[in-house]
């Protein structure tokens, strides 16, 4: 193999209408997705020799702890920056997310993820950025268990795989139910666990969740979202009755 | 009074951090990023962030700490401002604590802590192998909560364009551009603090994110503010080796016991722990990578020939890996495809922090009126080379100076934002649309991508871990051959919508002075200190070079002064030997 090929879905706009197009880059060993892109930006030719503008998608960190280059590769979503060459059918088609607005090409705005993160109250509030002091103490396996959660890169594949998640539904997101968890499990984020467990029980909560259980499959940090779904919907029951026998 | 508006640039630990300190001292924030904060590049951090909690009855202290410090950065680090950050350190911690961060636990539920490189006692907290990514989150989350309050404004995908500077020389702002409309703007305010990052990236390959470019540190300094020890540039000892990237590989993987090695003789040979008995694979960065530098280059005992040598965790416990290092392990196998529990990674040194940036005073400010920065933007506290898991520290506890100095000078301003003269802000706007229009109009026959290419490949060969002199001058001529040929080169896009070549471009005419503060810096220093290493001039040389190199922005060229002693207090230097215990 001494070249890759690759199909791409481009758009040039939010209201322009999408277009395929095709490159053919140099192949290279351990080569990823993100460098075929680069190759393109180098080079911006189509595979019909015709010159056209780089593709634009967004990336950073190529190591997949930041999320940005979140799209669809073969018709799975997932980070591109490890989505290796070697390992991919071809032509290898890259597509934009379907479930946020696309910017330009490979580009979407996942803004409305940070946005559900704020309905849902998820932070430990404290008094102040100072020293008060050491925090509680938290038992060793407390804490792997949450860590798991605290790795979630806000990255959308969760959305992405969810039959829930579009611009119909107000849903917001399992990775959500991820992060209200964790707050949840902490020792002072607990203090607040009945707010985050009001929200969750509104609009977009978890009453908006049918339980399809893709979430965990597509998330590439492994992060347990069904069991946080889980046990969200038995604390909002027992919730729901402490608050009817108040 | 109308509240202090206060500009941060950047998103990162130091920036929100920043930005947080600020708010809380009533100032009215405003976050300007280009990504969304919550995908900056702290979190690539791994390893851990140190603070002497002295929990493992090792007798650690904040003298120890800022002991080891100054030692490990050869000297090259102010005395007192390190102190005062090693004096913060445990209560930044329970801060973190407090916000939520998931960091591993004891038996008895206290904060677990490990070795670092270049000391002798356990003082890193950590998160799995992922700390910097927990840190972020907390600050993000933290930034969320004020923003839902109203109290905070976020510009995510904004790149920082310029300062804005009035005719006193006082800066009173920024612009910045827009990433999807291309709309560049300007932004009064009456302080802005440049927390910007790293600019490792003029290197190409290296372990930070895409970036890190250096381009905003390079802007300010173009514009007046000082640079300082722009040679001080850190190898990381252990990376897996790409073309894209080179992925870092903590080194709490060798605080947690992994060796590394070659084979010679048909037998593994443990050469840190040969020649550096005291710390064994635990020596500071600078150490380690000459040495795998030596062994590799030199006696041409690299893995198969090359460019490789061996990080090995094969013999340690699973479950304990699991705990503590799965985000590193999880990488690797990604990435390379091999279980490194199983067989021993393949790693070589890589560009990785630049521990000289925007010179800063104690209190964060600039040269600058106006201007502050914070995080690895500055210079402070590394001196010639930092140590593992003092960077989260001092990007954190940066942020906390910084912010409230920028709040104190704010308020004592007789002129607020709210008065200057709208042509201020119309003049800095309208050279920011030239420079964007200059660019768009260039249709030449050179490749700015290639051109990059190759100014990366220049530095990464000549002004790394090993410097001649007569190589960086050959450097310094091919630099401004680069940049004579980039002139005429051509824009690849020339739409007027998420334009991302714009700002390519934008940031490669930068780097053109910036690789030249770097390698006329690295050029001008006689002697070998930390990372910077010249077999000319092979040893430290304290009666002519405990200074900061500083450097002047002019058309011509940088100008460099060295009239800034290095202040010692109570720790004399001595040699640094990592062989016996200091």
């Amino acid at each position: 193999m001494d070249e890759i090929r690759l199909k791409i879905k481009r758009q040039d706009g939010p209201d322009e209408l999408p277009y395929w197009e095709e490159f053919a880059v140099p192949y290279g060993p351990k080569m990823n997705v993100v460098m075929c892109l680069q190759a393109i930006q180098n080079d911006p030719v189509t595979v019909e020799g015709l010159p056209t503008t780089p593709v634009v998608w967004e990336c950073s960190c190529l190591e997949e702890v930041c999320g940005s280059c979140t799209m669809i590769v073969n018709g799975k979503v997932r980070q591109s920056c490890s989505a290796l060459v070697d390992q991919l059918e071809q032509p290898i088609t890259l597509e934009p997310m379907t479930k946020f607005p696309v910017v330009r090409d490979l580009r979407v705005d996942r803004s409305k993820m940070f946005e559900a993160l704020k309905e849902a109250g998820a932070w430990v509030t404290v008094d102040g950025y100072f020293d008060l002091g050491p925090g509680p103490r938290m038992a060793p396996a407390d804490q792997q268990k949450a860590y798991h959660f605290s790795r979630c890169m806000v990255c959308g594949c969760c959305c992405e795989a969810c039959p829930q998640y579009n611009s119909r539904s107000p849903f917001m997101g399992a990775f959500v139910m991820g992060q209200a968890f964790m707050f949840n499990t902490h020792p002072i984020g607990a203090l607040e666990k009945e707010k985050r467990l009001d929200a969750l029980m509104g609009v977009g909560g978890l009453g908006d969740c049918s339980n399809a259980q893709n979430c965990e499959k597509a998330c590439p940090k492994n992060i347990p979202l069904t069991e946080a779904i889980a046990r969200l919907g038995w604390d909002t029951t027992i919730h729901m009755i402490r608050k009817f026998l108040r | 009074m109308a509240k202090p508006r206060i500009i941060v640039v950047g998103g990162g630990l130091s920036g929100l951090m920043s930005a947080l300190k600020a708010a809380e001292k009533g100032a009215d924030v405003s976050i300007f990023s280009v990504v969304p904060v919550r995908r900056s590049h702290s979190v690539c951090a791994q390893g851990g962030i140190n603070a002497a909690l002295n929990t493992k009855g090792e007798g650690d202290s904040v003298e120890a700490h800022t002991y080891d410090t100054v030692y490990g950065g050869d000297f090259l680090a102010h005395q007192s401002v390190v102190k005062k950050m090693c004096v913060a350190a445990p209560g930044l911690i329970y801060m973190f604590d407090r916000m939520g961060v998931m960091f591993n636990r004891t038996k008895e539920g206290l904060l677990d802590l490990r070795l670092f490189g270049g000391v002798k006692k356990r003082r890193t907290c950590f998160s799995g192998a992922t700390t910097g990514q927990q840190l972020m989150y907390a600050l993000d989350e933290q930034i969320r909560r004020h923003e839902a309050a109203g109290a905070v404004r976020k510009f995510e995908n904004f790149e920082f364009a310029s300062l804005m500077i009035d005719g006193e020389g006082v800066c009173r702002g920024i612009t910045a551009t827009d990433k999807d409309t291309m709309e560049t703007r300007a932004f009064a305010a009456d302080a802005v603090i440049m927390c910007t990052g790293g600019f490792n990236h003029v290197y190409g390959t290296c372990t930070n994110s895409t970036h890190c470019t250096g381009y905003a540190a390079t802007e300010v300094y173009k514009r007046g503010a000082f640079f300082a020890n722009p040679e001080f540039v850190q190898f990381h000892p252990t990376a897996i080796p790409g073309t894209d990237k080179c992925r870092l590989i903590s080194e709490a993987a060798r605080g947690e016991g992994g060796r590394v090695w070659v084979p010679r003789d048909g037998k593994p040979w443990y050469f840190l722990e040969e020649w550096y008995p005291a710390y064994g694979n635990t020596v500071p960065r600078d150490i380690a990578a000459r040495a795998i530098w030596k062994v590799v280059k030199e006696m041409k005992l690299g893995v198969d020939g090359e460019d490789i040598v061996y990080l090995d965790l094969t013999h340690l416990d699973h479950e304990a890996l699991a705990e503590r290092l799965e985000g590193i392990l999880e990488l690797y196998e990604k990435f390379v495809g091999d279980d490194p529990r199983k067989v021993p990674m393949k790693v070589f040194p890589a560009v990785h922090y630049s521990m000289g940036g925007i010179w800063v005073d104690g209190d964060h400010r600039t040269s600058m009126k106006g201007l502050f920065a914070a995080g690895e933007c500055d210079y402070q506290y590394h001196g010639a080379n930092r140590l593992g898991a003092n960077s989260l520290l001092s990007a954190i506890y940066s942020g906390t100076v910084a912010g409230p100095a920028a709040v104190e000078y704010a308020k004592g301003l007789t002129k607020t934002a709210d008065a200057l003269p709208a042509s201020l802000l119309e003049e800095e706007k309208g050279r920011q649309d030239d420079i964007n229009k200059k660019f768009i109009g260039m249709d030449g026959p050179e490749n700015p991508h290639l051109l990059k290419q190759e100014l990366s490949k220049w530095l990464t060969d000549h002004a790394t871990i090993v410097r001649f002199n007569k190589n960086l001058k050959e450097l310094d001529a091919k630099i401004s051959e680069i940049k004579e040929r980039f002139a005429r080169s051509k824009i690849s896009d020339t739409g007027g919508f998420a334009n991302d070549e714009i700002f390519f471009m934008r940031t490669l005419e930068n780097q053109f002075d910036l690789a030249r503060l770097i390698v006329l810096g690295a050029l001008g220093r006689e002697e070998s200190r930390g990372s910077h290493y010249k077999p000319e001039t092979p040893k430290r040389d304290d009666e002519k070079w405990l200074c900061v190199t500083k450097c002047e922005y002019s058309p011509e060229g940088p100008k460099f002064d060295y009239s800034e002693k290095v202040e010692i207090l109570d720790i004399k230097p001595v040699a640094r030997r990592y062989d016996v215990a200091h």
